[in-house]
């Protein structure tokens, strides 16, 4: 099962709940609607209904993109929505899997061209000729025979009226006139003047405040707990044990979180409270010794292993990792007899909505998901475990009410990107080129968790093996092993999911092998990539940006990194240094082909931000284990990158009218194995375990 | 309960809270003006950044009672249209992604233009790696700040 039909399986559960319930327009806009997209009032206010959240991956500008240049209306001459949860725009409205673009580039063309498709039909049979005779143009429609104009506003009462078109056809992207363009973003300005309303600035009439105290051992339970210090905290006013915890309600946020920590509670620590990073470690470096289950067979790994020439082993590490948004997570919501209130960013509205479902009892037309903008997502907002508390304690209380989590409370009760350990061997032949390579895994799996415990068909989950199973270089043997290994640690998506760790694992082995045959690691990566020609494109085109093959400054070095993921390809060449150990990226050129491109300023920046997001973990990031609980608790001890460590970022896009890739998570997998690689040629000392630690180095 | 008299934006501000209540909760939960930011508590992030006389502090440990007397701007008041050099930087550049922290951000090197009109990417640098930004968009926020001081220097007109 990969992490796409895990989605539709959720997507078909999640419809399932919806049968028989048609959620009515909770929409406050009542203008006429064109389709489920598009509203156009009679004043001509076009409103497009963004039916995807924004986490700053730029879909409220790129979907809108989508929907003008069919409607035919000017840019930014349209406001834009968050709609409720509503079947007519798909089974699953979420942002995740770097899908919204991919998702959305045929349904919501289709949208704006049926409506404008619509608007000419009403408009020529009020002037009584054929539609053929007329155009849309900038919000009307023009008679081309009289020069008569309606607008859109004028036409939209009718054209509702009107049966939705099948098959209209679609622009030639010859004549795209937004899409491929870089319109300036549409929610910038309220983003520079603090009035972008987050989850975590929403604010109902009566609203109180919440925080919740949960295990710090994972898997713990309350035993007890004494309120008696919690409430003396001022501004606090009830205690609520919950499903999740003890929450400590407040009339303040500063409250909630003073009252929280003043609350004693004795935990029941579970199965979990002697867990250990080292014991983990030990698990997994045990289990890889093994077989596994066969996530890749082309050839026969170990056949071709031991007719090498040479052979090299090597075993790799990646630790956990939190998401750490800059909005920590919070969720408001107002519980009545009657109905479900909920404001939440949220990376996934119909599970938000499914689950407050389920904790009230409610049907579907009752339970209203107001989406906010989110301060980040990464995947952590796929959840919704922040909102079914906030749910439970709004019935517990019969209030609306707020939860905000603190930084640790966020760091603590995270769903992590899976720690990793993978055993490599490969192979070369007499001219040292690579013959073999196999690689044995063991990690927990991600849809274990998404599933909620269902074991991983045959052992199998694509997110614990991507990267290396899926890998575009051709060795005529290859084999993956996998050893699904839970620990009881939750993991879950993290921007860019399993490429992450594995793309670290299989591009520095590659260096590795290309070091050990005497050859060029770029020359390496060109020779096993000659079948896989837009993987081969971003390779040149970054590796001739970069200079690759020229000589650097004194002191300099590069590293390549190659991946394929999301249904796009990047290549990104670093440039270092290591001063006393200590990894400083001065430049860092990328090459990506993510297909047909609709915004090319907003992939520009999902790529720096990629790169930023990457390095940050393959500089810093790590989440330790001690006695079941997390070590690190905040940003003094899971540090961020910060703007002096961050390198000069080029971006190169490969022009292509394939379809769309995806771009958010694209960037992010190459830049721990480019800088590790580069750490290669400076230093001769090949870092297997991240994040990289500078007395390692020395 | 101690009031404390100080000035928000320009207006007389007085504030009835318990003692050791941060600025950032008394701005979010008792005023409602929820443009500065909750990202750490420990200032370690900058995301609630605000001045205080004209120097950058971090509200989630700026108690209200420690501002008696004093003058708070928060990005509420940074300008009344979101023309301030470094809002105009910050908009023509589209410098945020998810935009989170940009208040914090914004107020951040709002400071540091107003002691320093040309700053070096130095400069830049001692300031502003206290403002973490989850998104990355550092290279963008060193290019709006060189782009809000030619805009400052050209007297709002560059």
């Amino acid at each position: 099962m990969n992490r796409r039909s895990f989605l539709q399986v959720g997507a078909s559960v999640s419809a399932g709940l919806l049968i028989g319930f048609r959620l009515k327009a909770e929409v406050t806009n009542t203008a006429p609607r064109l389709n489920a997209w598009i509203h156009i009032a009679p004043d001509d206010t076009v409103t497009f209904m963004i039916h995807k959240t924004e986490m700053g991956q730029g879909t409220l500008t790129s979907l809108s993109q989508l929907l003008a240049e069919e409607l035919e209306v000017e840019w930014a001459k349209f406001r834009t929505e968050f709609p409720p949860v509503d079947p007519a725009f798909g089974p699953m409205q979420g942002v995740v899997g770097s899908q919204s673009i991919r998702s959305s580039w045929g349904p919501l063309r289709q949208a704006g061209a049926t409506a404008r498709t619509m608007l000419i039909s009403a408009a020529a049979a009020q002037w009584g000729v054929d539609p053929a005779q007329c155009r849309a143009e900038k919000g009307a429609v023009i008679n081309t025979a009289s020069g008569a104009r309606l607008s859109y506003g004028q036409l939209a009462t009718a054209a509702s009226a009107l049966p939705a078109p099948k098959g209209v056809v679609l622009k030639d992207p010859k004549q795209f006139q937004i899409i491929g363009k870089s319109p300036k973003r549409l929610d910038t300005r309220d983003k520079t003047t603090g009035t972008t309303k987050f989850g975590i600035d929403a604010r109902v009439p009566g609203m109180v405040y919440a925080a919740v105290a949960r295990s710090p051992v994972f898997g713990g339970k309350v035993a007890s707990f004494d309120d008696k210090k919690a409430r003396a905290v001022a501004g606090v006013n009830n205690v609520v044990s919950i499903s999740n915890g003890v929450a400590v309600v407040a009339d303040n946020s500063w409250s909630a979180i003073q009252g929280s920590r003043a609350l004693e509670v004795k935990w029941d620590d579970g199965p979990n409270a002697d867990l250990n990073s080292a014991g983990i470690r030990k698990l997994f470096a045990e289990k890889t010794l093994e077989a596994g289950a066969v996530a890749r067979k082309t050839g026969d790994g170990a056949a071709g292993l031991a007719g090498a020439v040479k052979k090299i082993d090597a075993v790799y590490e990646a630790p956990f990792l939190a998401h750490a948004t800059m909005e920590p997570l919070n969720c408001t919501a107002h519980v009545t007899p009657a109905s479900c209130d909920i404001w939440a960013s949220t990376q996934m509205q119909t599970t938000v909505h499914a689950t407050a479902m389920q904790i009230t009892g409610l049907k579907a037309a009752d339970v209203h998901v107001h989406s906010m903008f989110m301060g980040g997502g990464f995947g952590r907002r796929s959840t919704a475990d922040f909102v079914g508390e906030a749910v439970e304690l709004s019935k517990a209380i019969s209030k609306p009410v707020k939860v905000t989590w603190s930084r640790e409370d966020d760091m603590h009760h995270d769903v992590y990107r899976p720690a990793s350990l993978a055993r490599f061997s490969g192979g070369l032949d007499a001219d040292g080129w690579p013959v073999a390579l196999t690689a044995n895994l063991a990690s927990p799996s991600i849809l274990y968790t998404a599933g909620g415990g269902r074991a991983p068909r045959n052992g199998l989950d694509s997110t614990s093996t991507e990267g290396i199973h899926d890998t575009p270089y051709s060795i005529p043997h290859t084999q993956v092993d996998y050893h699904w290994t839970e620990v009881g640690i939750p993991v879950f998506f993290w921007r860019a999911v399993g490429y992450t760790q594995n793309t670290f694992f299989m591009e520095s082995f590659i260096d590795e092998l290309a070091a050990a045959g005497g050859k060029d690691p770029v020359e390496v990566r060109r020779r096993l990539l000659t079948k896989v020609p837009r993987a081969l494109g971003v390779l040149e085109l970054a590796a001739e940006k970069a200079g690759w093959g020229q000589a650097l400054p004194a002191g300099r070095f590069r590293g390549v990194g190659l991946v394929n993921n999301i249904g796009s390809f990047t290549a990104q060449v670093a440039e270092i240094s290591v001063d006393k150990g200590k990894v400083r990226v001065h430049r860092v050129v990328c090459a990506v082909d993510c297909g047909h491109v609709v915004n090319p300023a907003i992939v520009q920046q999902q790529i720096r931000s990629a790169v930023v997001f990457g390095l940050t973990a393959a500089l810093k990031g790590s989440i330790t284990i001690d006695k079941g609980r997390v070590q690190q608790a905040n940003f003094n001890n899971y540090d961020m990158l910060r703007i002096d460590e961050t390198p000069a970022v080029e971006v190169y896009i490969v022009p292509s009218t394939e379809n769309p890739g995806g771009i958010g998570e694209a960037g992010v997998p190459t830049i721990a194995p480019a800088v590790c690689n580069a750490i290669f040629a400076a230093t001769g000392k090949r870092v297997r375990k991240l994040p990289i630690r500078a007395d390692e180095l020395v | 309960m101690a009031s404390i008299r100080f000035r928000l934006n320009g207006q007389p501000q007085s504030a009835d809270v318990v003692p050791d209540m941060p600025l950032l909760w008394y701005l979010r939960d008792a005023l409602g003006m929820t443009g500065t930011k909750f990202g750490c508590g420990m200032a370690l992030c900058g995301a609630c950044t605000v001045h205080v006389d004209g120097q950058a502090v971090r509200s989630c440990i700026t108690t209200v009672a420690s501002l008696a007397g004093k003058n708070v701007l928060t990005i509420e008041g940074l300008s009344a249209d979101g023309s301030h050099p470094v809002q105009r930087a910050w908009n023509e550049l589209d410098v945020p992604q998810c935009g989170y922290c940009q208040s914090g951000q914004i107020m951040a090197a709002a400071a540091l233009l107003a002691k320093k009109a040309h700053p070096t990417d130095g400069d830049i640098d001692e300031v502003m790696r206290g403002n973490i930004c989850r998104c990355g968009t550092y290279q963008d926020i060193r290019s709006a700040i060189h782009r809000a001081s030619d805009i400052q220097a050209a007297g709002g007109k560059a």
